[in-house]
């Protein structure tokens, strides 16, 4: 291997990894806040396809990604009013999210476009195009979601309080404030980031929307996030190494390695669910997710 | 929000689903006016596609027996405190189980390769349960993120078989060759047709015996068994069940070990019973919807098989709908079960609420 299919896997993996990462980043913060989210996958297909048709009619890429980002923010506040307002269970809801958004997308797009659920495909000014390096704003966009959500969180009052929630929301409701607002908050911040990942998606890295264009990375993302122990920089290390791994699927497909043989591009495929699985089997190291996660909060009376 | 919650038995268990379900279509309606349709005439196609005619009826009953597995295998591990999202890969490995046996003995009989098959698909859908269940019950991993990531690592291994190694030498689809003759389970119309009744041809076969049968028996389990018992009071009250010698680890196993066997059920439907070969995607997202059929059925057995009807109706009539409206595609019935799920599931407490809103008014009143 030369130092050419070197970079040239690099930069895939770069690619490949940006949807994840913002997934990825958008499950922290509403974990962190104490709010479970299976739902990236169908948020980030939500914002794909709104990201994509809006881009369509205004004839902008930056006016999709706005789009897209409503759309998401919207269906992550459904979220929110079930599992923060009304207590409901909140793998529950995320499972009903993600099927909304599969049907969703598909039927109105069919009925939109009438082109079996896709959109028409972007160009030009409608596609965000390279910045810098080849790669589009986007790409940095989610990139600086790092060390921003990495400080906000981790170093400034509002981010205490809200991981604080995350972990003991009696304490931050004795303490006087608002255990709603901040879940809230997070649920808001979550659906941003993920109407990032799905606008990069369709109108970022391909030219339109395709039914189901995510194929499973909210849920690559939401391993990538356990594996990252819910914190911004390892996030940053584990959908990159998951990038990697389908950056390179396409590239090891026939390659015979010695000692092993072919390898199956399967079985790269299988490695990210198969490493959080062994994670969380506390095989190698822990993963312990934020106390109150998962847990709505009930106000003493 | 203060409301008093305690419902009359039969409110809580048949008003509020239903009250819940009623709004979901209502919300689905909307969507069909959004997309420039008539609701009405959508619903007319829907029934008269699944229930209008005989073989819609198959159809439908068809459907529904797969939905009666789905909705069991997530009701069993529900009553013991768990949420089972991974009967998509359970079924699919049932289904690799259901391959693996039927090719491999091609020279039995069918009255012994039938059985074999079945218990190839329960066996190997509880395998692949037991895992996430052991998981959670050894090692505290979360039973959620290891069904989901179960249902991916199933899918990647069945494209890896079916492309690999058990695809049919000749063919060019991944898929298997046909089950030996003698392994297919009989379609209803043969069976009726051997006693000199005709009934109009279609996919359902005997396994719909084979789900009710094994709605009795969950029945029997949760509700009239010891083990039933034990597996509730760990849904209920894990610390409960300490207290009272239970072991939480070992119900929770066994309790996941359950549905998946169920779980395959689906694959015994869709491939012994209709397809007679493995393929790709036969599961066709049917593992989720048993996470709505249970819900709406309360996780009872007769609440499930009535869901299971409703479902199989949707999904019959839907493919009916698409083919008299297209732009109405089957599609629609996915976004129904998001709604149900998202209605009778995560905001069960609003409708319930509302419920109970509702009675203590009219005490009031009569007061």
């Amino acid at each position: 291997m030369d130092l050419g299919i070197l970079v040239t896997i690099f930069d895939s993996a770069l690619r490949l990894s940006i949807p994840l990462l913002a997934a990825c980043l958008a499950g922290l913060w509403s974990e962190r806040s104490g709010v479970v989210d299976i739902g990236l996958e169908g948020k980030m297909l939500v914002a794909a396809f709104a990201g994509a048709a809006g881009a369509y009619a205004f004839g902008s890429a930056w006016a999709g990604l706005l789009i897209g980002i409503i759309a998401s923010v919207a269906i992550g506040l459904v979220h929110g009013f079930a599992s923060i307002s009304q207590r409901g269970n909140q793998i529950v809801s995320g499972v009903a999210i993600n099927m909304l958004a599969a049907g969703l997308t598909a039927i109105v797009g069919n009925a939109w476009y009438g082109q079996g659920g896709r959109t028409p495909p972007l160009e030009g000014d409608q596609r965000f195009g390279s910045v810098l390096f080849g790669h589009s704003a986007l790409v940095y966009v989610v990139l600086l979601a790092v060390p921003v959500t990495w400080f906000v969180l981790g170093h400034t009052r509002f981010g205490l309080r809200l991981r604080a929630v995350g972990e003991n929301p009696a304490a931050v409701d004795t303490a006087g404030i608002s255990v709603t607002r901040l879940r809230y908050t997070a649920v808001i911040i979550a659906g941003v980031l993920c109407g990032l990942a799905g606008a990069y998606l369709s109108v970022g890295q391909a030219a339109g929307f395709l039914p189901n264009m995510t194929a499973g990375r909210g849920f690559i993302a939401l391993a990538a996030l356990i594996f990252a122990k819910w914190r911004a920089w390892p996030a940053l290390g584990a959908c990159f190494l998951f990038g990697l791994l389908d950056a390179s699927a396409n590239q090891l497909q026939g390659l015979s390695l010695p000692g092993i043989g072919e390898v199956p591009v399967q079985a790269i495929q299988a490695m990210p669910y198969l490493m959080t699985v062994i994670l969380l089997a506390g095989v190698i190291g822990k993963a312990i997710p934020p106390r109150a996660s998962g847990v709505p909060y009930v106000k003493e009376r | 929000m203060s409301a008093p919650l305690d419902l009359p038995r039969w409110a809580d268990t048949v008003l509020v689903p239903a009250i819940s379900v009623v709004a979901a279509f209502l919300v689905a309606g909307l969507v069909v006016l959004a997309i420039g349709e008539n609701p009405l005439t959508a619903t007319r196609w829907l029934l008269q596609g699944s229930l209008g005619t005989g073989e819609g009826l198959g159809f439908t009953l068809f459907y529904m027996t797969d939905f009666i597995f789905v909705g069991l295998a997530v009701a069993v591990a529900y009553h013991a405190g768990l949420f089972n999202i991974g009967g998509e890969g359970q079924a699919t490995l049932a289904g690799l189980g259901i391959a693996l046996v039927l090719n491999n003995l091609t020279f039995l009989p069918g009255f012994l390769l039938i059985p074999l098959g079945i218990l190839g698909a329960a066996a190997f859908g509880a395998l692949w349960a037991a895992i996430p269940g052991y998981l959670q019950a050894k090692r505290g991993s979360h039973i959620v993120i290891t069904t989901i990531m179960f249902n991916w690592l199933a899918s990647v291994l069945i494209v890896y078989l079916l492309v690999n190694v058990l695809r049919e030498p000749q063919s060019m689809n991944p898929e298997t060759r046909a089950f030996p003759d003698q392994s297919h389970i009989p379609f209803m119309h043969d069976v009726f047709a051997a006693f000199g009744i005709e009934i109009p041809a279609s996919q359902l076969n005997l396994t719909l015996v084979l789900a009710l049968a094994a709605a009795y028996f969950v029945w029997l389990l949760i509700y009239r068994s010891r083990l039933g018992y034990a597996i509730r009071v760990v849904g209920s009250n894990p610390s409960a069940a300490v207290y009272a010698g239970i072991s939480p680890a070992r119900i929770i196993i066994i309790a996941m070990v359950l549905s998946g066997a169920l779980a395959g059920g689906l694959a015994v439907n869709e491939l012994m019973g209709y397809q007679h070969r493995l393929l790709l995607e036969f599961t066709s997202g049917y593992g989720f919807v048993g996470i709505a059929v249970a819900l709406m059925g309360r996780a009872h057995p007769v609440g499930i098989i009535l869901a299971s009807l409703l479902f199989g109706i949707l999904y019959q009539g839907g493919a009916e709908l698409a083919f008299e409206q297209p732009a109405i595609t089957r599609d629609m019935v996915v976004v129904i079960g998001g709604i149900i799920i998202l209605f009778a599931g995560a905001l069960d407490g609003l409708f319930r609420r509302l419920v109970a809103h509702l009675f203590a008014r009219q005490k009031l009143a009569r007061a």
